[in-house]
């Protein structure tokens, strides 16, 4: 930071702070656009070269090239099986939560009832516990339930999603209760004023949740990694990280297969930046 | 069946129907599977052998000659990651805040970008760019810089844990600073304003209004560090391609967990060993409650 000169005017002192700003910053940037850059470099190179070679910034025009590429959509392999039920998990999982969370949110804003605090506490316990912890007795659990192999086993813990709940009932505390009232004047049943009114003016609250749980699904791990045994059933990070083996010749797929991952959401994030950023931060949000 | 439609219907019983679903899913998939620990850490699991043990698997967990280790780099880690991922954060925040700054919102999305992918593209990025060899993009500058042997990141203790916290700084700083960017937004520009009358320099407003101000973001984030860090685990799985490390230097908590539970079938063990992490977690929750509670009392 430049501290104060008092020959130098505040405008110049300014300009002068924000080039610096922006030089630092452009670095900073650059160190980390670097390892997904080096991974995006990687995957048009020779990928026999991998294991020796390691990912880095070298760049050789006359040797890059589109094989592995051209392997993932023509060779024999499960890659867009993996893409498809990723897309498919994703989507339904995040539909399926978002109706469920806005559902109970909805009851919790809404009515004054009996056992009300001590349920809403119970939802922020569930939020204060990593799922690392539960992951054992539930995986026990989906195996009695016959739940293995089956994407009903990976999303039914996660359907009445905490954070999500928790911020859509904070959103809801914000809306006029006449909306509600008017509703019933009309005729509505309790369950229809939620679908036809409430739910219509969640859009924004709505939003930002489905980038957070689409997010949270898309990338989801070590979950999907115990409840899925087949390879055909296997979603994009399970499929990718097992072509992670010491002696395979997989790495054309798995360089290729990883960035071709990340698109979806990377275009998800630049159309809708300002959800993205409410979305994430929801589980902030202090009551 | 009328009848039964306008019960449901009754502002009475309405309420109930829309928390159903939560008291059902916290019921089968919360309360039952923590219960079934606690119960399952007094027993011995060998699939359908179930026999009751008593204190057994938490003498065993004693007794136990990795755990130790597996707690001695889960601490680590998360002390590591806590003196990283607070300060630069908050200072890169504020800096991005600066009114000097320019095209701050390509900056903030650039620093997001990580966190975008899954841990499973991020491990192996980052398993590549530390490769063993002196091809590989991290051990050629350190060549290149410092000159010297390529380094065995992936094979030695330290080299491996710096490879670990480099790997959460990357993904988790851009996320530390939006947080603090919003609790940024929520300070009052008249105190700025104020102090500026008073003559009070960059610094003192640092001191004095920011990072006070700052205070519950920086809590919160605090908070999800902490369990956050010591709930790693898939960052290590992914680094190590899924194998066991050598001489357990990336094996944590949860790792253990996982090793004994998962991989071996010792369910009665792990328990144990979750519950033990399932206190710390908890203490940690409650002494965090206290200290904004506390900070709450201070405030008013």
């Amino acid at each position: 930071m430049v501290t104060g000169n008092a020959y130098i005017p505040k405008t110049i002192q300014r300009r002068f702070t924000g080039i610096l700003l922006v030089i630092f910053f452009s670095i900073l940037a650059a160190i980390f656009l670097a390892p997904l850059g080096s991974m995006v470099l990687t995957s048009f190179k020779d990928s026999g070269q991998i294991i020796r070679n390691g990912f880095n910034l070298e760049v050789d025009f006359k040797s890059l090239k589109l094989d592995n590429y051209e392997y993932i959509f023509t060779g024999d392999h499960h890659y867009f099986r993996w893409f498809a039920n990723s897309i498919i998990l994703t989507f339904v999982q995040t539909v399926l939560t978002l109706f469920v969370s806005a559902w109970v949110g909805y009851g919790f804003a809404f009515y004054a009832f009996k056992g009300k605090t001590a349920l809403f506490i119970c939802v922020l316990i569930v939020m204060m516990i990593p799922f690392e912890i539960l992951m054992l007795p539930l995986y026990r659990e989906i195996i009695a339930l016959d739940l293995i192999d089956s994407y009903w086993g990976i999303m039914l813990p996660y359907l009445a999603n905490p954070i999500a709940i928790f911020f859509f009932s904070q959103y809801l505390k914000g809306i006029p209760r006449e909306i509600v009232d008017s509703g019933r004047i009309d005729g509505c049943s309790e369950y229809g004023i939620f679908i036809r009114l409430i739910l219509p003016i969640m859009k924004p609250a709505l939003a930002a949740m489905a980038i957070f749980v689409g997010m949270t699904s898309w990338n989801n791990f070590l979950w999907p990694l115990l409840v899925l045994k087949d390879p055909a059933k296997y979603t994009l990070p399970i499929g990718l990280s097992s072509l992670m083996q010491p002696y395979g010749n997989n790495y054309q797929l798995l360089i290729a297969g990883s960035v071709l991952s990340i698109v979806p959401i990377v275009i998800l994030f630049v159309s809708a930046q300002k959800y993205f950023i409410a979305g994430m931060t929801a589980g902030s949000v202090k009551g | 069946m009328e009848k039964l439609r306008l019960n449901l219907n009754s502002p009475r019983v309405a309420p109930y129907m829309f928390v159903l679903p939560f008291i059902l899913i916290f019921g089968v998939f919360f309360l039952y599977p923590i219960s079934n620990t606690i119960l399952m850490s007094f027993q011995s699991v060998n699939f359908n052998d179930i026999r009751f043990v008593g204190l057994e698997n938490y003498r065993a967990l004693l007794d136990n000659s990795t755990l130790p280790i597996a707690i001695r780099n889960s601490v680590t880690y998360t002390v590591f990651t806590l003196l990283i991922l607070i300060p630069f954060p908050v200072i890169l925040a504020v800096m991005l805040n600066s009114p000097s700054m320019r095209g701050s919102g390509f900056f903030r999305a650039a620093l997001f970008l990580p966190i975008l992918c899954s841990v499973v593209v991020a491990g192996l990025t980052f398993r590549f760019l530390f490769n063993e060899t002196d091809t590989a993009l991290v051990n050629n500058m350190v060549i290149s810089l410092f000159g010297g042997e390529r380094v065995r990141w992936l094979g030695l203790r330290w080299p491996a844990m710096a490879v670990l916290v480099i790997l959460a700084t990357w993904r988790w700083a851009g996320m530390n600073i939006i947080y603090f960017l919003s609790g940024l937004n929520n300070i009052p520009v008249e105190l700025y304003e104020a102090s500026e009358v008073d003559g009070a320099n960059a610094l003192q407003k640092f001191r004095y209004i920011t990072l006070p101000l700052l205070m519950p973001a920086i809590i919160y984030v605090l908070t999800i560090s902490i369990y956050g860090g010591l709930a790693m685990f898939v960052e290590s799985h992914m680094l190590w391609a899924g194998r066991a490390s050598p001489r357990h230097i990336g094996l944590t908590l949860v790792g253990f967990i996982y090793q004994e539970g998962v991989s071996h079938g010792d369910f009665g063990f792990a328990s144990a060993a979750g519950l033990v992490l399932l206190a710390v977690v908890l203490g940690i929750n409650l002494f965090q409650l206290r200290l904004t509670g506390g900070l709450g009392k201070e405030n008013s």
